[in-house]
């Protein structure tokens, strides 16, 4: 309750920062370190983990629209729901000149009604912290359109879990880890096209939502795959699917490769909106976990 | 609609790939317009085929979309003080001759070269940005299509290396 009152604070503080920064816009003369870089939806969204890119991958782009000489930020607030349990998370990202970007984002994983069956009671909630460094090492996603060498980053997210008891009584080995991972993006601006693929190196039983590590799979650093593939309608539309697949370290419930298509809406530089409906599998025993994804995000 | 845009796109961009600038102009399908002569100032290989020149309403279009943008970036509060004493009629000329020419067009590119022109500017990224948005915005004006915007701004974005200089 409280983390959802923060997370509408942050929101509001996002918000009244846009706005801000959308009324200075047109006083402010270039040159500034609130300088405006990359087209529209080009910096990615924020996904579930805080960092840039879509809703469930991870891309190479660095949180907002600074350039290679400014710094740039945005907040998001997101919500997933499926038929038997409910995701709500809310961070903040700062990209630095283009290059670092910094981001926090906290999730809690409502079972609702389903804890109850699963013995953990009703309304049980799993939180998670995930505090994220991405590096921008080579390539830009804007300007290299005459060679096909992607925008290519190196990151790690270090992910708390708060409820160690319960993750460990499920089979986990660890409520907190660090994953590592790269990231390749590429813009083909003449097809309208972004293509993304993320290599990451976890841990984590359904991203860390139920701990790290497993009676099945052990505490090893497992490779999963991460893709994005997104169409720009028009400069304020984009939409594609993703797919992320995951370790599976849990013997009492298997966990499944998550898929989604999506649709990101840009107002401006400033405020967007992105609507999924996600495949998501099996989650803590129970299947068909279809989802609907709702997430805003507000910046610079 | 959109699909068969980005159909259209897609092969546009592929026969680009496949084909050298200088083959992809003999092998113009009947009705283009005709070879441009070679401009290696223009900063980029032109466009093959003319779907592209013909989804910015040729040489007119062209000409409408820079007489916009030379009134934009002039009084745009970000980058206008860059234009104090420049000679916007020549700028104008210059524009619509690479523009015409990087689409496909039959035109030739007589001014000098991106780096050169550029050199003694001091150019942020800010700069080239803020110019890039305001072409996209006299663009949406003379209602060429997403696609074909995005051909042109493929061609452009890579100029940014020689264009920024701070």
């Amino acid at each position: 309750m409280s983390s959802r009152r923060l997370g509408l604070a942050a929101m509001a503080a996002g918000l009244a920062m846009a706005a801000g920064a959308a009324h200075a816009d047109p006083l402010m003369e270039s040159g500034g370190l609130l300088d405006s870089g990359k087209l529209l939806l080009t910096g990615g969204v924020s996904n579930i983990e805080g960092a840039s890119g879509g809703g469930i991958a991870t891309w190479a782009t660095i949180a907002g629209y600074e350039s290679n000489d400014g710094v740039g930020g945005n907040v998001h607030g997101t919500f997933v729901g499926t038929p038997n349990y409910s995701l709500t998370d809310y961070g903040a990202a700062v990209g630095l000149f283009n290059r670092l970007e910094l981001s926090y984002a906290h999730e809690a994983f409502d079972t609702g009604s389903t804890g109850k069956e699963l013995g953990l009671g009703q309304g049980f909630t799993f939180g998670q912290d995930v505090y994220g460094a991405k590096v921008r090492v080579i390539g830009d996603l804007v300007y290299d359109q005459n060679t096909l060498l992607p925008q290519i980053a190196a990151g790690v997210q270090y992910k708390v879990n708060d409820q160690p008891a319960i993750v460990h009584a499920v089979g986990a080995v660890s409520n907190s880890s660090t994953d590592f991972y790269i990231a390749a993006t590429k813009l083909f601006l003449n097809y309208n096209l972004l293509v993304d693929t993320t290599v990451r190196f976890a841990k984590g039983n359904q991203t860390g939502l139920l701990g790290f590590g497993g009676d099945k799979g052990g505490d090893a650093y497992k490779a999963a795959f991460e893709g994005s593939l997104a169409y720009l309608i028009d400069k304020h539309w984009a939409v594609g699917a993703e797919v992320r697949t995951k370790p599976n370290n849990l013997g009492f419930a298997r966990e499944d490769t998550w898929y989604d298509v999506f649709a990101a809406y840009a107002i401006n530089k400033h405020v967007s909106a992105t609507i999924a409906y996600a495949n998501l599998g099996s989650i803590a025993t129970i299947p068909n976990q279809n989802a609907v994804y709702v997430s805003l995000q507000a910046g610079f | 609609m959109t699909f068969k845009h980005f159909a259209l796109a897609a092969a546009l961009a592929a026969t680009s790939l496949t084909a050298p600038p200088a083959l992809a102009q003999d092998t113009a399908p009947m009705g283009a317009p005709m070879a441009a002569p070679s401009s290696p100032n223009a900063g980029a290989t032109p466009i093959a085929g003319d779907a592209v020149y013909k989804a910015f309403h040729e040489k007119d279009g062209i000409q409408r979309i820079m007489d916009d943008f030379i009134q934009r970036i002039t009084t745009d509060p970000r980058i206008g003080r860059r234009f104090n004493g420049a000679n916007l009629d020549r700028l104008n000329l210059l524009l619509v001759q690479q523009v015409c020419y990087l689409t496909g067009g039959p035109c030739e590119y007589t001014g000098r070269d991106m780096k050169t022109v550029h050199a003694s500017m001091g150019l942020k990224n800010d700069d080239f940005n803020a110019l890039a948005e305001d072409l996209q915005l006299s663009m949406d004006r003379e209602q060429v299509p997403f696609w074909a915007q995005n051909q042109l701004l493929a061609k452009l974005a890579p100029m940014q290396h020689q264009i920024v200089t701070k």
